[in-house]
């Protein structure tokens, strides 16, 4: 299981909701078609608004996002329990999203799905580093080293959430470890 | 134990259960919506296998009511994936939007935005419309697919919003593994004055906990003020449990709480036995608040979320483009009653639009009289443009033909429950949230205005 992220990061503030993470005029997807999961990923976080945020995580055109991962503050993923939020980060590259606090709904989903990895940093990484700043995440050591700097961050530890990710999400875990039939039907 | 525990508690079939504990819970009730159904059923076939049925056909209830009055073809389309899903899974409750079980949905858009384009069985929004159909039962347990679910903790159950994925585990197997929340405990006393509505009793609350205040925990509403609010009032502030992270909100039982469900139950021919939990001496909570509702005042949420809490009258001046009545926590008959006792004889100086959250509230409002003129057309002279096309509308933005959305940088005011950038259209738009009558009297100025000034 990949246990370590290397890559470019892309920083939010506090309090990003999912509306701005999967703006609502494009609930009309559906995450279970395939075209129309690759579709929510090129929205992903395009809810952001342009003044405080020039730089797209998405760039126009592109299919996916360059930032493997999310860096955001106090209360990722607040406001509505649409799955389709951890799913277009998830769709858009993105494999981790490390914050000070997640709201509930956004951090189950993302554990359910399997779509990405939340992790709970203390440090107010949002005024740390940059977008573009390249950090390694260590999901067994827990850490988060910033390249420029050689800083090294300590993050909370994902306890019984990782091997659900690790399994793919929710319905994969529980046929994993026995607590569903293996296959459907 | 608190409530929440001893619903809980009883679900998961324990003598009893504490904070923190994970337990597999037995759902009563499942709903879902336009927006998450189509997913939801597709996780459900995906993991169960394409001829799975769901764990109870009663139990599943389905409620469009999010895009639906637009042109946008992949919205109309879901729709008709909740029809389909319904019709092979015989679902007792689906509030299709067109009658004939054969038929697809699909908006006119010549027809315009305000003349009615639903059928009989269409409900409206689901939070507003599970009470309604009688679908909200003291002691149970209730997940759907939307965050304001914890709406219906107003009826003295746990209700909370679920992702995709979790829905199409309960659809299959009609259980779900949780943990138990803490509870934080708002402890209500006295009686609101004129003027003063539910919608700033929780805008106070989560101006005083903040808006991540109550992540991952329980908000208990008790006590003796409980007594002088409306179940209308107890709904809109369970509803924005979730502004303030909340898992769910859930009130006291009492002789309202039943009169309410029994008579819906019946209304509707749904299951009608039920059992409330009491509130007992050992109550372990992580918070305690207590809330004088006679010294509340008009409050409002500012942009850009809904812990920025200010009083109406210290926004005295600040400028608007729009205002807003409608959604799940504004848009009932009461809140529309307060609107119009506002607005009654006046004129609206700003663009104001009124959606009423279900058919029914929109038969009451044109049924109820007041002197020679309907509650409707009161609104209507004063300027309101009010949609008969009951739904979430603006609420949540939508796509871009969505009634009353802000395609444009502007100012909302609205009675809706949520102003996170973006929330009701244009990403640079902002909305300042307050209660209905807040929204009436600023509409008739074009500036936060208390509605006090407009009682007399
Ligand atoms: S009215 Fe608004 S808050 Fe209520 S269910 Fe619809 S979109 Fe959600």
């Amino acid at each position: 299981m990949q246990s370590v992220f290397t890559g470019s990061v892309y920083v939010v503030r506090d309090n990003i909701d999912t509306d701005q993470i999967i703006s609502a005029q494009y609930l009309n997807l559906v995450p279970t078609i395939p075209d129309e999961y690759k579709k929510l990923g090129t929205y992903a976080l395009a809810g952001l608004p342009d003044s405080l945020y020039p730089i797209r995580f998405v760039a126009p055109g592109q299919p996916v996002g360059a930032y493997p991962i999310v860096v955001g503050g106090r209360n990722f993923g607040c406001g509505s329990s649409r799955e389709h939020a951890p799913i277009a980060l998830g769709s858009a590259g993105c494999k981790v999203v490390l914050a000070q606090s997640f709201a509930r709904i956004f951090f189950r989903n993302s554990v359910a799905t399997g779509e990405l990895y939340p992790c709970e940093c203390a440090d107010r990484l949002c005024e740390i580093l940059k977008t573009g700043d390249v950090v390694t995440v260590d999901l067994d050591k827990l850490t988060v080293t910033a390249k420029a700097t050689g800083k090294v961050y300590s993050l909370k530890p994902l306890g019984d959430v990782k091997p659900v990710v690790d399994a793919g999400g929710l319905f994969n875990y529980a046929r994993k470890t026995g607590m569903m039939p293996v296959s459907p039907g | 134990m608190t409530l929440t525990e001893k619903i809980m508690a009883r679900a998961a079939g324990k003598g009893r259960v504490e904070a923190g504990d994970n337990v597999w819970v037995k759902a009563d009730i499942l709903m879902t919506h336009d927006v998450c159904g189509p997913g939801t059923i597709g996780v459900f076939k995906r993991e169960f296998g394409a001829a799975a049925k769901v764990w109870d056909r009663k139990a599943v209830v389905i409620i469009p009511d999010h895009y639906i009055f637009t042109v946008d073809s992949k919205s109309n389309r879901n729709v008709d994936i909740l029809r389909d899903f319904a019709r092979e899974q015989e679902i007792a409750y689906f509030y299709d939007v067109i009658d004939s079980p054969a038929g697809t949905w699909k908006f006119d858009a010549a027809k315009g935005p305000l003349e009615r384009q639903y059928g009989s069985h269409y409900a409206g929004v689901c939070h507003t419309a599970l009470p309604q159909k009688g679908h909200t039962r003291p002691g149970e347990i209730l997940f759907g697919t939307d965050s304001h679910t914890c709406m219906a903790g107003a009826f003295n159950e746990f209700a909370t919003g679920i992702g995709n994925t979790d829905a199409g585990f309960v659809m299959g197997t009609g259980k779900l593994l949780l943990k138990v929340p803490e509870t934080m405990h708002f402890r209500l006393e006295g009686k609101l004055q004129p003027g003063v509505m539910a919608k700033d009793v929780i805008l106070h609350c989560i101006g005083e906990i903040g808006f991540d205040g109550a992540t991952y925990r329980a908000m208990q509403f008790d006590g003796e003020g409980v007594r002088n609010l409306t179940m209308d009032d107890r709904m809109t502030i369970a509803n924005m449990a979730i502004e303030a992270g909340g898992k769910n909100a859930i009130f006291e039982f009492d002789d309202q709480t039943r009169a309410a469900v029994d008579y819906r139950c019946k209304l509707n021919g749904t299951r009608a036995d039920y059992q409330p939990v009491e509130r007992d001496a050992a109550e372990k909570f992580v918070h305690e608040t207590v809330v004088n509702l006679s010294k509340l005042e008009p409050t409002v949420a500012c942009h850009p979320d809904p812990g920025q809490r200010k009083l109406a009258r210290e926004l005295v001046g600040m400028k608007l483009d729009r205002a807003y009545v409608g959604s799940c926590t504004g848009g009932k008959t009461s809140d529309f009653l307060e609107a119009a006792r506002v607005l009654r004889g006046r004129k609206v100086v700003i663009d104001t639009f009124g959606v009423p959250a279900t058919p029914e509230i929109v038969h009451d409002l044109q049924s109820a009289w007041w002197g020679d003129k309907s509650v409707w057309q009161i609104l209507v002279e004063a300027g309101v443009q009010m949609t008969e096309n009951a739904g979430c509308a603006a609420c949540l933005g939508g796509p871009v033909d969505t009634f009353g959305r802000m395609n444009a940088p502007l100012k909302c005011i609205s009675a809706t429950n949520r102003n996170f950038p973006g929330r009701m259209g244009h990403r640079e738009s902002q909305v300042f949230l307050a209660s209905p009558a807040t929204v009436a009297a600023s509409a008739l100025t074009g500036h936060i205005t208390d509605p006090r000034d407009y009682l007399s």
